[in-house]
């Protein structure tokens, strides 16, 4: 059987990563370059330091992908890439790159839409089985999205303002945890319990949105009052109230989108899927329902990383999705709203 | 007989040759629109193709790497790097106000590249022809008007100023009586006579390392370093 090589590009945020993936599952390299470090110093990812990082990065780890897969040009079946959504000046970084190695090995150009990335990175694990159901959470994204079949992507329910790992962020400063916040907080929540009892917004709406500004919200107006009138509270508890807010609204959305929409498989996807808090609480859940499997996408590919896109992206090639070399960044792309298209 | 893809994309302008090196054989300047990501590639492709040329039958890449807008010049860095490490090729990188300043090559007089970055702000160097090369008389910098007046008056020599400057040209000509605005057909960089004059330019050793000549911290990295005098600016990006 020819193997079905796809060297895929991923900079749409403030990691630099480019993969090698063997016939969509198989990871033959998987590059990651790294800005956490140099955003530590401003709290946050700051755009323009993102993209002079991933120009800085890029070509270097196209070359250190290529050699550990031990592949060379003329192996490739396709490049494949991130176009959206993102920081549009991170991800014309890829797509630039992507386009220039396309054309100049002739190589057909896949353009992959980031969180179709995050949720095909399970197909790493194990095969997908339709209808499936995805729950993408990370720092810039918050989504339940419906795939009825392969290819086949409709949101049913989304953040109406921050995503989770945002509110992990914000939260996590006001407790003096530098960005990324999440692990910490999440280890914090496990020494704690949940005291505070913060708001579960829109759990009991009608619908499968979230809203995660409420309760941030209200953590940082308790820590302030505390602070005023000189009380200190429980760091732990604190983390543990927060982190259980979060979760049961998560859970409760998902729980409720898998009765009305049935499917063989739950997907828990991006970079706040690593949250052990969720891991455990949505591992309970899907006990309960014996006919859809849950499938974690393992920790070392939660974070944004190109073996996602490539999985991603040979699916896309089966599907003849591909692009000209006029393919722009599009940093608002979004799936349709079930039901839209 | 080299051939030479040339790509300058530093501001608004898109001027993009293939060029055999002392020859244009296809070339394509854009001035209404500034969608670099989406033009640049297929331009490239197209003029490649009409020179009768692969990818494979490129010898060579000149691009101008600063300083300009950022985006813009992130462009055209990506693409040039990109090509070069992957076609394992040669990458001539060079100044983007040396590039416009090529427009002047011919002229006996100081010529003075500006790219306008707002509010008095500007990118600009001066240069001045010796024998058949162009070279720079003051390094390029990131500086306002109210600072780059007194470095022009200290020279005598006629000053030719090129650039789509708008209000800051109205300044300079009230103030620096030896000087002179040129009109704005030499506001627009060419990227035909920037391979020629850089064709015989050294290589870069490590394409990889190649980054645009921005000339300008970003802001909260200049915030950071205000704050962190003592510490280093680098290893901030971990691989594995």
């Amino acid at each position: 059987m020819n193997r079905n090589l796809i060297l895929a590009f991923e900079t749409s945020c403030d990691e630099t990563s480019v993969a090698v993936i063997e016939n969509g599952d198989k990871i033959l390299s998987n590059i990651v370059a790294t800005q956490i470090k140099s955003h530590q110093r401003f709290g946050g990812v700051v755009p323009e330091v993102a993209s002079r990082h991933h120009i800085e990065q890029i070509t270097g780890c196209i070359d250190d992908a290529l050699t550990k897969a031990n592949v060379s040009y003329d192996d490739l079946t396709a490049v494949a890439v991130t176009y959206g959504p993102g920081l549009v000046g991170a991800l014309l970084i890829g797509v630039t790159a992507a386009k220039a190695v396309a054309w100049a090995h002739n190589l057909p150009l896949i353009p992959v839409n980031h969180i179709a990335g995050h949720i095909y990175g399970a197909r790493l694990v194990k095969p997908i089985e339709f209808p499936a159901m995805a729950l993408v959470v990370s720092g810039g994204h918050t989504e339940l999205v419906y795939m009825k079949e392969e290819n086949s992507f409709e949101i049913i329910g989304e953040t109406r303002d921050d995503a989770a790992g945002e509110a992990y962020d914000k939260v996590g400063r006001v407790l003096s945890i530098n960005y990324p916040a999440g692990k910490e907080v999440d280890e914090l929540a496990h020494k704690g319990n949940d005291t505070f009892n913060f708001p579960r917004a829109m759990d009991q709406d009608d619908n499968f949105d979230f809203s995660f500004s409420g309760l941030k919200s209200a953590f940082i107006n308790t820590v302030h009052h505390a602070d005023q009138i000189h009380e200190s509270l429980s760091r732990e508890d604190l983390a543990a109230s927060f982190q259980q807010s979060v979760v049961d609204v998560l859970a409760d959305k998902t729980v409720r989108a898998l009765h009305e929409y049935p499917v063989k498989q739950l997907i828990l996807a991006g970079g706040v899927a690593a949250n052990r808090g969720i891991r455990e609480r949505l591992t309970d859940e899907l006990a309960k329902f014996s006919n859809t499997e849950l499938v974690l996408v393992p920790l070392s590919l939660c974070g944004d990383n190109a073996a996602m896109i490539g999985a991603a992206g040979e699916m896309l090639y089966r599907h003849s999705i591909s692009s000209d070399a006029t393919l722009n960044a599009d940093p608002s792309l979004d799936f349709d709203w079930i039901g839209e298209a | 007989m080299a051939k030479i893809l040339s790509i300058d994309t530093s501001n608004t302008p898109l001027s993009i040759s293939v060029v055999e090196d002392d020859f244009v054989m296809a070339s394509e300047t854009l001035t209404t629109h500034k969608k670099h990501a989406e033009y640049m590639l297929p331009i490239i492709e197209d003029l490649v193709k009409k020179s009768g040329l692969t990818p494979a039958g490129i010898d060579k890449i000149v691009v101008a790497t600063g300083p300009g807008s950022y985006t813009g010049i992130r462009m055209a860095t990506t693409v040039a790097k990109t090509l070069a490490s992957t076609l394992e090729i040669p990458l001539i990188t060079v100044s983007s106000l040396w590039s416009l300043a090529l427009n002047r090559f011919d002229s006996d007089a100081l010529i003075n590249p500006i790219f306008d970055a707002r509010n008095g702000n500007m990118f600009t160097g001066l240069y001045k022809r010796n024998g058949n090369k162009l070279e720079s008389v003051v390094a390029d910098q990131h500086t306002n008007i109210d600072n780059w007046i007194p470095v022009l008056k200290n020279y005598s020599d006629k000053i030719e100023v090129l650039g789509d400057i708008g209000e800051l040209s109205a300044q300079l000509t009230a103030e620096v009586s030896t000087l002179t605005v040129l009109p704005r057909q030499f506001a627009v960089p060419n990227a035909t006579l920037m391979a020629i004059h850089a064709n015989d330019f050294k290589p870069v050793d490590n394409v990889d390392a190649v980054v645009p000549n921005y000339l300008r911290l970003t802001k909260a990295e200049a915030d950071w370093q205000k704050a962190h005098p003592n510490e280093g600016n680098d290893n901030y990006v971990e691989k594995y």
